[in-house]
């Protein structure tokens, strides 16, 4: 029995256990529970729909939770907004940092909180020597007096974790931190965070990459489907592991693609280049090809897919479709030669999400619609329907708003309306991020097939097991270049990550 | 950037040559211009009411908004301030500037509450108060004028006198524009309308008391502009339903030259002071120089064009500039 | 080639969610329109003379310039732009017009010339912001001014009025037997081919899908930048077609014609149920907003109101109309998106 006058362990800065949250009909998350300790780097791991992003959300008071604990410091909390989680010491730097662009970088910082002097002025020169405090404590260098607008993504970051210590903030989230940054940003990054967790703070990182969550972290947890799986110290378990944690099953059975008649080169991208993005970018894909462009977040993959779609610009290269060169910047023209692009946001930019289902599901044939330039809603409904019965979509009308239908179902509207213009290239990035299993294997089921009908694909993903699965040829990307190109039968998670982290030529 | 550099390149030092190079020219063409008895006095008077109302409106664009009332805020009170004279014979005329800015601030307050409250959009809100208060003025004023019979003197000297040589009402509006441009600069509160404009859902996530600050602005807006009808009734004695009218889109126009960022999240109420002051000198310069005032208009259209297109390249070079050092 | 996927049974969905009558209720136009009934109804009987054929009359030639340019400022409304400049063009086009007139040109090529010169000030506006990247309300607040500028600039404090009585009376004419003006003609023309090419071809969805999400339409292959560049220049043309009635129907070419007016089209068509945000309105609405700006305003005229009364009920009108839908909006997130509040922009996972 243990002695009453015995210390209790102090209790862990941040719990969460059985945490609940629903969105109507879209169930988040079902058992959130992590337990964060002081003084730790604690990494949290799962496929994309795991629940990661929602938990965050919550301890963030962005989101308040339907069910189950929240304790801070040992007591229990529910913040009604994000103030007051970052009065209570939480900080969350997102991926993308939101920051005042017009405004200082030593005003984003101290925003609100300005020190102060006589007549309430603000103390500009005291906010300057905090400003520089902080940065030397960090370790970098950046001018306190520049504006915030056009800095790297990296320097943006360190911005939103000075924001973080100058609230004494005793739990950092760190969301994706790494997507954006080169290596040399990234080894400064972590140099912060270890100084961070020596002064007894503790971080949540959130991130896909194992080799940094192995570098950098002390702690594991692993969640899947919205809800917890495990949770190791890094020591005691290995990559492999916690892969079969993330996915559940064995991976190569998961994503099985049928076997396809691989015709001719129906794409063809050659030397594309577009400074800062990506440069000297080539490939081809042929019809009943599945092509896969996988590497690291923040690659530069969906901006290759963008700029041969014609929505982003390009320096210098070509595109051809079926031997014809495309004209750049011009969707329109590339939808004519017969490419499609279901694009990486499927909210904001792969659906109008306030239109209805049928609307969306008819704005690429639109013209081809219309009779004697006409168009009803008839025939749009008449088109959406085909599309949308064969695709399963569920919905409780065509009329409803897109924007109400699950992740799942809503890109099944996005496929919809590029499958009526009937391509040969489908681009699709990240199909299927953020939906749930069961249509997950759907819409590689959908893949497969539309390979079979002569279809090239070019599929964007970040999930290794997906890529492994369903490609017949593995390109990766990193940093903008091509650096493998990798057939079927020699594609392993090995080799594609070992490519995905290091440049082309580089030794292991 | 050494700070001389940074005042030299800043937007406010361009418009002021500008006004300095159109004043030394047209007086070059003509000395009266400056130094006859009136012409310094209107050089710097009549611009100056326009300069209040400026200064509100930019503190409002600045939080990404815009106020369209205000030009009918003007009108009614300078109306009001006639028919308080009128109506209350004796009153101690400096009353009378409290009245017309509390008067103004809370017709601002109704602009301010339907935007912050019901987060309706300013463009339209204030779309519709220019109509109402305007329609209220000229049913208020009915078939009568306001005329300088009836306002006591003292009130009128005010409006057409000057302190040594600087007329009092300019003097007044340029207090008004210092403490303007010192809360926005020094304050707390002055920062986070800046912050607010420059990205408003990071205001938001940042916990920033938008609704407050964005109401706060609108009130402002409302009793500058209000101050400015006031001074209007002591500059020119007479006041009909139209006093004002129009002033709106001068007073976003003075802004925009002025440097203030449309979208809000920059911009000084300098700027806009001065861009005030270079919209009315040009329009008051253009005949001496030859040029038919009928053209004053274009000459407006111009250079509001001309800031924005201006803003546009700097803000398109600047951000190369920063992405490339980045690069480096 | 046709992708051919799925054997899964053609499923019945429904076209709509809700039944015919509730979807028509429940439409913002319905509210201006059952409004515009209601006021024309009890005005008719309770005030005399005003269903009299010469108050619609009357009526009808004020509210006609109205009438034309809210037409193409719905368009650039739902593209979430905006055009301020409509009324300086009206004056621009008004002083072509008087000028070529005076040099001796027929009128017709006078107004032929007129619609150029509007169509050009639209590509103006057009050029500044879909080349430029300018917003368009600080872009036609200076638009505003050049354009008025260029006008007064032009015929100075003068005016054109020795127009051949011929075109005058035509411009006031009425349909034989009606009182309504002949104008409607040309307008009701007009408001089909816009309301044809708003609600029935693939521009018109083109150009909601921009007011909803540029980004998505770009995504799509829609032509945002043409597309916008397009209404800016029917925008121009339209104005100065409205500009050559103006006109013809005061007999008087002016620089300063109708200043002001962008603010009543505005207004109405606001009023008629286009969101200021963009993506969502209905020609049949917008025509009831200028209507109804115009019978209130008549209707008062004629029971002793003064103007100033219409422009307090117009601008109230206005504020209450957004506010409703404001707080209908507000409604309606609250339902579908329950626990969510404004965050920024999703991370990677859902």
């Amino acid at each position: 029995m243990s002695d009453p006058s015995e210390q209790q362990p102090a209790p862990a800065v941040l719990e969460l256990s059985r945490i609940a949250k629903a969105f109507g009909a879209v169930v988040a998350l079902t058992n959130g529970t992590l337990r964060l300790e002081r003084g730790s780097i604690h990494a949290l791991v799962g496929e994309n729909g795991a629940g990661k992003s929602t938990l965050v959300k919550i301890v963030a008071g962005l989101y308040r939770r339907d069910a189950g604990e929240f304790l801070l410091d040992g007591e229990s909390v529910d913040f009604a907004s994000t103030a007051e989680a970052k009065d209570a010491g939480i900080a969350v730097i997102y991926q993308e940092p939101t920051l005042f662009p017009d405004l200082s970088v030593t005003e984003n910082i101290f925003m609100g909180r300005q020190p102060r002097g006589a007549l309430g002025m603000i103390d500009r020169r005291a906010m300057r020597q905090a400003a520089l405090a902080l940065f030397e404590r960090l370790g970098v260098r950046i001018d306190p007096d520049r504006p915030t607008l056009g800095l790297s993504i990296a320097d943006q970051q360190i911005l939103e974790i000075a924001k973080a210590i100058s609230l004494d903030a005793k739990v950092l989230v760190m969301d994706e931190p790494t997507a954006a940054l080169s290596g040399v940003e990234v080894e400064r990054l972590f140099a912060v965070a270890r100084g961070l967790r020596d002064e007894g703070r503790a971080i949540l990182f959130i991130s896909h990459r194992f080799e940094e969550v192995f570098a950098l972290c002390d702690t594991v947890t692993v969640m899947r489907d919205g809800a917890y799986i495990a949770t190791s110290p890094i020591g005691e378990t290995t990559v492999p592991e916690i892969v079969r944690q993330m996915v559940g099953r064995d991976v190569t059975t998961l994503f099985p693609k049928q076997e396809a008649a691989i015709g001719d080169v129906v794409l063809e991208v050659e030397g594309l280049t577009q400074p800062g993005v990506f440069s000297d970018v080539s490939f081809v894909a042929r019809s009943g090809e599945i092509v896969a462009l996988a590497g690291l977040v923040g690659a530069g993959r969906s901006e290759i897919a963008r700029a041969v779609f014609g929505v982003d610009p390009y320096a210098s290269g070509s595109v051809r479709v079926g031997g014809r060169p495309l004209p750049r910047r011009r969707p329109a023209a590339a939808m004519a030669a017969g490419v499609a692009l279901v694009p990486e946001d499927r909210r904001q930019q792969g659906l109008v999400l306030e239109s209805s289902v049928a609307r969306n599901a008819t704005l690429a044939i639109r013209r081809s619609l219309a009779r004697l330039g006409l168009l009803t809603t008839a025939a749009e409904n008449a088109s959406a329907r085909i599309w949308a019965s064969r695709l399963e979509v569920k919905t409780a009308s065509l009329d409803t708003e897109a924007g109400t239908l699950s992740g799942g179902n809503q890109q099944k509207v996005v496929l919809a309306k590029w499958l009526a213009t009937g391509p040969r290239v489908l681009i699709v990035d990240e199909p299927t991020r953020g939906i749930d299993v069961g249509t997950k294997a759907e819409v590689h089921r959908l893949l497969s097939e539309l390979a079979g009908q002569g279809l090239a694909i070019v599929m964007i993903s970040s999930e290794l097991p997906e890529v492994l699965g369903m490609a017949d040829r593995v390109l990766v990307v990193h940093e903008g270049r091509i650096t493998a190109d990798i057939p079927r039968e020699q594609a392993t998670a090995e080799s594609v990550m070992f490519a995905a982290t290091h440049a082309a030529g580089e030794a292991a | 950037m050494s700070r001389l550099a940074h005042v030299l390149k800043a937007r406010e030092t361009g418009i002021l040559l500008a006004l300095v190079l159109v004043v030394v020219a047209t007086t070059i063409k003509n000395p009266a211009f400056v130094f006859s008895g009136d012409g310094w006095r209107d050089l710097l008077l009549t611009p100056s009411i326009l300069m209040l109302v400026a200064v509100g409106q930019a503190i409002v664009i600045v939080t990404r908004s815009v106020d369209l009332s205000v030009g009918s805020v003007v009108g009614l009170s300078a109306y009001l301030t006639g028919r308080v004279f009128i109506d209350l014979p004796g009153i101690p005329w400096p009353l009378v500037f409290l009245i017309g800015l509390v008067f103004g601030g809370l017709l601002g307050l109704v602009n301010g509450a339907l935007v912050a409250f019901a987060r309706v959009p300013a463009l339209v809100i204030t779309l519709g108060t220019l109509y109402v208060y305007r329609g209220i003025n000229v049913m208020w004023t009915g078939s009568d004028r306001i005329n300088s019979s009836d306002m006591p003197r003292e009130f009128l000297a005010l409006g057409t006198g000057s302190l040594l040589g600087i007329p009092w009402l300019t003097i007044i509006a340029v207090v008004v524009l210092v403490i303007a441009g010192w809360f926005l600069r020094t304050q707390r509160a002055g920062r986070e309308l800046y912050a607010i404009g420059s990205d408003p859902a990071a205001a938001e996530l940042y916990g920033l008391k938008v609704t407050r600050r964005v109401l706060a602005a609108f009130v402002v807006c409302g009793a500058l502009a209000g101050l400015a009808g006031v001074l209007y009734a002591a500059r020119y004695g007479t006041v009909s339903s139209q006093a004002g009218s129009g002033w709106e889109l001068d007073a976003v126009g003075a802004a925009v030259i002025g440097g203030v960022a449309i979208f809000g999240g920059s911009g000084t109420v300098w700027g806009a002071a001065i861009g005030a002051y270079l919209l009315l000198t040009i329009n008051r310069a253009l005949p001496v120089i030859g040029v038919q005032d009928f053209w004053q208009r274009a000459v407006v259209g111009v250079l509001i064009l001309g800031a924005i297109v201006l803003d546009r390249v700097l803000a398109v070079r600047q951000s190369r500039r920063l992405t490339e050092a980045r690069e480096s | 080639m046709t992708t051919d996927i799925g054997t899964a049974p053609a499923r019945a969905y429904r076209d709509y969610a809700h039944p015919l009558w509730r979807r028509l209720l429940l439409r913002r136009e319905a509210a201006i329109i059952g409004l515009l009934i209601i006021v024309y109804v009890v005005a008719a009987l309770t005030l005399r003379n005003f269903a009299a054929p010469i108050t619609i009359t009357y009526l009808l030639l004020d509210v006609a310039p109205i009438l034309f340019i809210a037409l193409p400022m719905t368009f650039v409304i739902i593209t979430g732009e905006i055009d301020l400049s409509v009324a300086s063009v009206v004056g621009l086009s008004s002083v072509t017009l008087g000028t070529l007139h005076q040099a001796g040109l027929p009128i017709w090529v006078a107004g032929v010339v007129a619609i150029l010169v509007g169509a050009v000030a639209g590509a103006v506006n057009g050029f500044f912001v879909t080349v430029v990247g300018l917003p368009s309300l600080a872009v036609t607040i200076g638009t505003l001014a050049l354009f008025r500028g260029l006008a007064v600039g032009l015929l100075g404090t003068t005016a054109v009025t020795d127009f051949t009585e011929f075109w005058t009376d035509l411009a006031k004419s009425k349909i034989p037997g009606t009182p309504i003006p002949s104008v409607m003609i040309l307008f009701v023309l007009l408001a089909i081919v816009f309301g044809v090419l708003l609600h029935f071809t693939p521009f018109g969805r083109g150009v909601f899908a921009i007011g909803l999400s540029s980004e998505a339409a770009r995504f799509s292959g829609v032509r945002v930048e043409r597309s916008k560049f397009v209404l800016f220049v029917l925008s121009g043309a339209v104005s100065a077609l409205a500009g050559i009635y103006y006109t013809l129907r005061f007999g008087s070419a002016r620089g300063d014609n109708a200043t002001g007016l962008e603010l009543s089209v505005i207004a109405a068509v606001l009023l008629g149920g286009v969101s200021i945000f963009g993506g969502r309105g209905n020609i049949l609405g917008v025509i009831a907003g200028v209507l109804l700006i115009g019978i209130l305003g008549s209707a008062l005229r004629l029971a002793g109101v003064t103007s100033d009364v219409i422009n307090i009920i117009t601008g109230a009108l206005l504020a209450a109309s957004v506010v409703s839908t404001s707080v209908l909006a507000w409604i309606h997130r609250r339902r579908i998106g329950a626990g969510i509040k404004k965050g920024p922009p999703a991370p990677a996972q859902v």
